[in-house]
């Protein structure tokens, strides 16, 4: 492939996470999407394509809404879904097209108004159970079986995954969870674009809310309002482009999307290790580097338990290390590899489709050393992840412009 | 407690086999790679192949995860403990109960075994029976004591 077929990123934009009552989604997506547009200096005349999520209202057609809000010129509009993955998947789809050939300059964006939705995959209210005991549903249930055979709650399934980890490791306890959190938080206090910007102290994090042991209320992603959005093009088309926007196109060096392989028990308790690592496997390949290389990550800590088994899946560390590799320091923002320096999910927020294009644009923001308090200083290469339960995994690297 | 000796019963799942003896659990098995379901498949997720048998599960295992659940949908009540338990090779969701639901008395690793239980009656009179994984060091296995903690 020759470097005109390299795709970049030229412009990409978050809005502050957090709650937003008096904007609706169209008016978040607009300001990401107009803010993108700004930040690689071109306008909605130049986008060829459009991919477009926004998961909790996924009929609606968030990109023909948004056209008709900044700009109807026609071009294709895919809307994707694709639980939490969904950001990553439009930004995904809208490099698919311009790799393609297709098209010569995409817009991703993602956006999403959860600001006091509560709590995730417990469906809400449970089921009434009926009058008289009818089987239904493929498992033949007479009842609702939330509750009464595990738990459908994402506090609860994440939870499972971080203590499996322990089981088969060794050396997780409840503090070292809530360690986890208490970096995220600290990182969050540099992000004036986080939901939340407050420390918390260790006892102050054990102390809260129990949701679902091990994870407490400040160790779950937090529920807000948020849009992001990245305009990308091919090598061809930025030599075309002006010398500063050269210099501040962001290389993408892998865009990877996965989905998890049968194994035993997927379809019991979600694996979301297989198809994390299979993701981060093709991703190095494709970028022709290793995760020692990395001078920041970005990971899907939606719990604290989730971030600690993603140091492992994404080769940050030996395999079955990564409680070594956190009581190291590693992961914190004067580590060596830091994570999560945005705060994360649990203090930046997760406004759920908007994750996967803000995370990237994270490490973007660093990457151009535009960063300011929270820079990691001299940062060349980073990597963004996400996953959607379900499962898919979107894994991007990313790179900063030689120019 | 069941109105009488001799109302109706259900399983609040179909995997779950009340009227063979001992309660059991039952899987769909691919008789090409052997993968197990509990609910029914056009094609093995494994191996694609489509042909099944059903199978009893072991009802002895051991708890590969849990969490305790403290805050749930409006309606369930909590705390409760949620887990999975290897049953000889098999991966179960499930409820760990008859134990109190904290740290201090659920561990991965500890040796369960099914158990079953009444959730209620209907206005037939049929009592519904769930199942769930008890410490399998705890000596009352009587199925109707089972959900009173």
């Amino acid at each position: 492939m020759s470097t005109s077929d390299d795709i970049w990123i030229l412009g990409i934009r978050m809005t502050k996470f957090g709650k937003h009552p008096d904007r609706d989604v169209v008016d978040l997506a607009s300001e990401a999407v107009l803010g993108a547009l700004a930040d690689g200096g071109v306008t909605m005349k130049d986008i060829g394509v459009i991919a477009a999520g926004n998961l909790m209202n996924a009929t609606a057609g968030i990109g023909q809404q948004l056209q008709k809000q900044v700009g109807q010129t026609g071009v294709p509009v895919y809307n994707v879904a694709n639980a939490c993955a969904t950001g990553a998947t439009a930004l995904r789809t809208a490099i698919m097209a311009v790799k393609s050939g297709e098209v010569d300059m995409g817009l991703a964006v993602g956006v999403e108004k959860l600001s006091g939705a509560g709590l995730l995959g417990g469906g809400g209210v449970a089921k009434a159970d009926g009058d008289t005991w009818e089987p239904s549903g493929r498992f033949g249930a007479v009842a609702s079986t939330d509750g009464r055979i595990g738990t459908n709650t994402m506090p609860g399934v994440f939870a499972q995954i971080g203590m499996e980890y322990g089981h088969r490791y060794g050396g997780t306890t409840f503090e070292l969870f809530a360690r986890i959190s208490e970096k995220n938080h600290a990182h969050s206090t540099l992000n004036p674009l986080a939901a939340y910007q407050k420390q918390f102290t260790l006892e102050e994090i054990m102390g809260d809310m129990m949701i679902s042991y091990p994870n407490t209320r400040p160790m779950c992603s937090a529920n807000c309002d948020g849009a992001a959005a990245a305009v990308v093009t091919n090598g061809a088309t930025l030599a075309r482009l002006s010398g500063e926007q050269q210099r501040r196109a962001i290389k993408v060096s892998a865009s990877v999307l996965t989905t998890d392989p049968y194994e035993e028990a997927c379809q019991v308790l979600p694996n979301v290790n297989t198809l994390t690592r299979n993701a981060a496997r093709i991703a190095y390949e494709q970028a022709g580097i290793g995760p020692t290389d990395l001078d920041l990550v970005e990971l899907h800590d939606c719990f604290a338990t989730a971030e600690l088994v993603h140091y492992d899946n994404l080769m940050l560390c030996d395999e079955g290390g990564a409680v070594d590799f956190f009581e190291s320091g590693a992961p914190w923002r004067d580590g060596t590899t830091p994570v999560n320096v945005s705060g994360g999910l649990q203090s930046k927020g997760h406004p759920i489709s908007a994750t996967g294009i803000a995370n990237v644009w994270e490490v973007c923001h660093h990457l151009r050393g535009e960063a300011g308090d929270r820079q990691i200083e001299g940062a060349r290469v980073g990597l963004a992840h996400v996953i959607g339960l379900g499962s898919a995994c979107g894994v991007h690297v990313l790179e900063r412009s030689a120019a | 407690m069941s109105q009488t000796a001799t109302s109706a019963r259900v399983p609040l799942v179909e995997y779950l086999v009340i009227d063979d003896g001992d309660p059991y659990l039952v899987a769909n098995e691919c008789t090409s790679c052997g993968a197990r379901f509990f609910d029914r498949r056009n094609a093995c997720a494994s191996c694609s192949g489509t042909e099944f048998t059903r199978v009893r599960v072991a009802s002895e295992g051991e708890l590969r995860t849990f969490t305790i659940v403290s805050f749930a949908a409006p309606g369930i009540p909590v705390p409760f403990v949620a887990g999975v338990v290897d049953c000889d090779g098999t991966s179960v969701r499930g409820n760990v109960v008859n134990t109190d639901p904290d740290p201090d008395h659920v561990r991965v690793g500890m040796p369960v075994r099914l158990t079953t239980f009444p959730i209620g009656t209907d206005r037939d009179g049929t009592e519904a029976i769930a199942f769930g994984f008890e410490p399998a060091d705890h000596h009352t296995s009587t199925s109707t004591d089972a959900g009173s903690e």
